[in-house]
């Protein structure tokens, strides 16, 4: 596979970073240490280049109709200005991806536009699939991922920081914008003006920013949010520190706790999928069949949280015991940076996923305490 | 580029080790595996009175990514263990060389051990 850069690329390498590739994209892992970069999300700011992630617009006089039909939300219900996390599931009901669409203001012919937003490993899958499933329906399906960035400002200082950003007039525009919605601003970089769509999403557990912009203006904006920053206060943050970010706010990955094998409710993901939706959905049949034989919730394995009780952590794969014998598996685990013990998510079996539940993790041989928690780990004060 | 520290004489294991008095080696990890492994957060070390064996694995590093082995670059018996990197196991990373130091042992026999030089060399350390 050719390995990709993003717009950023030159920033990361003068930050001095240490690049990972990730579904195809050399990424930064990290600009110094993972831990101070997680806690300066935790506790100030952190800024991340999330380009690898797709961008899909559906515009078209069928664009809701058509997304209730792809994915296993209802689209059609969102207002415009608001983002939704919803999945793509295959016709077997196994997830493809897990992503957030946003509904954005009607098009000058008064047609409907949705922003989707994949992973980076399943950009190309989803845009296809999207493609593929748009057969019949009034739809434009465009990937705009190779022309566009993405750079998120995360932690507690986020709206101070970038309120220095957008001129005053739009400030209300920011303080006012919800969690899990957009709003496009105007801005002046390096003596330019850019037109960002700007969202309060994220997946760091944190409030903050996710900013699409143009390739062209990326770097200007990567700048001018260092510049506008005090010392200290805008870290910039890599790959290691957004997975232990998520990780404590029990956000899943896809790849280790959401799959093409797994199922939603299994997951935990149950309340995302609009079974009662009128219409068909692509994976309504094997859904609606998995939800009523009860799977994640009286049959099967489900998705838990995992609290070491001791200092060793649990890593993706390892097996998960009671009294041992092995009941479940590890899907992602670390120490949490946060709050100073190990935490894991993984998928055990339905009869050991209560909050409270004694299990034991299989620690390369040694079994290693750990207690079923309710998620999220990590919950920021309001 | 990864320090690698010019009076020490390395493992292929990325072990260092430094001699003290009489048979008395201390040993720790170098800068190359620090930085490979990210930030260390736990380290299991090799209890006082055990004996390693050279080449065999002694006791774990582990990082916020991962958990290494760390292998005894000597055979002998331990001496001291680092209450410091017990309680602080970041110093492995801020202090490889100093600090970050592991245990001592009093040393029967040696693995097979690199100069400084040609262990920079091999692992794209810097002296």
């Amino acid at each position: 596979m050719t390995e990709k850069f993003t717009a950023l690329h030159a920033e990361h390498a003068q930050l001095g970073a240490s690049f990972t590739d990730f579904g195809g994209w050399q990424m930064p892992l990290k600009y110094s240490s993972e831990l101070a970069e997680h806690h300066a999300v935790r506790t100030s700011a952190g800024l991340f280049d999330l380009s690898h992630m797709g961008e899909v617009w559906v515009t078209g006089a069928d664009a809701a109709a058509f997304l209730d039909y792809a994915l296993v939300g209802k689209i059609s219900a969102m207002a415009v200005g608001k983002a939704k996390y919803s999945l793509i599931c295959a016709e077997d009901g196994g997830i493809i991806d897990d992503l957030i669409t946003y509904r954005r203001p009607v098009a000058a012919d008064g047609t409907d536009v949705f922003l989707v937003v994949p992973n980076a490993g399943n950009a190309q899958v989803v845009a296809e699939a999207l493609a593929t499933r748009a057969r019949g329906f009034d739809v434009v399906v465009t990937d705009a991922s190779a022309e566009t960035s993405l750079i998120a400002v995360q932690g507690p200082k986020a709206q101070e920081i970038l309120l220095r950003l957008v001129p005053a007039s739009q400030h209300a525009l920011l303080t006012d914008l919800k969690y899990y919605a957009a709003v496009e601003v105007e801005v002046l970089i390096a003596g330019a003006g850019q037109q960002l769509l700007l969202a309060r999403t994220g997946y760091t557990g944190e409030d903050g920013f996710e900013i699409f912009v143009a390739n062209d203006a990326a770097a200007a904006l990567w700048q001018a949010l260092i510049a506008i920053s005090e010392p200290g206060e805008l870290t910039p943050a890599g790959l290691a520190s957004r997975d232990s970010l998520r990780l404590e706010a029990g956000m899943p990955l896809y790849g280790n706790e959401l799959s093409r094998q797994g199922d939603p409710f299994a997951a935990g993901l149950g309340p995302v999928v609009a079974v009662s939706k009128e219409g068909d959905f692509v994976g309504k049949a094997a859904l609606v069949a998995a939800k009523e034989k009860g799977a994640g919730v009286s049959v099967g394995r489900r998705l838990v949280g995992l609290k070491g009780l001791g200092r060793r952590a649990g890593r993706g794969h390892y097996p998960v015991l009671k009294d041992g014998v092995a009941i479940g598996e590890v899907t992602s685990g670390q120490p949490s940076p946060t709050l100073g013990y190990p935490v894991a998510l993984a998928y055990v079996d339905v009869a050991h996923a209560e909050p409270g539940s004694a299990l034991d993790i299989d620690l390369r041989g040694k079994a290693e305490p750990f207690e079923v928690v309710a998620l999220p780990f990590y919950k920021r004060q309001k | 580029m990864a320090k690698v520290a010019p009076e020490l004489q390395y493992s292929e294991e990325h072990e260092w080790i430094s001699r003290e008095a009489g048979n008395l080696v201390s040993v720790g990890i170098s800068a190359v595996a620090t930085e490979a492994l990210g930030d260390i957060v736990y380290v299991d070390l090799p209890e006082v009175g055990a004996t390693v064996t050279a080449g065999q694995t002694c006791g774990e590093v582990e990082s916020t990514k991962s958990v290494s082995d760390i292998y005894a670059p000597v055979t002998g018996e331990v001496t001291e263990t680092n209450p410091a990197v017990v309680d602080d196991p970041a110093l492995i990373n801020s202090d490889p060389y100093g600090a970050g130091w592991l245990f001592k042992v009093a040393a029967e026999s040696e693995g097979p051990l690199l100069s400084a030089q040609d262990y920079a060399s091999k692992n794209g350390g810097e002296l």
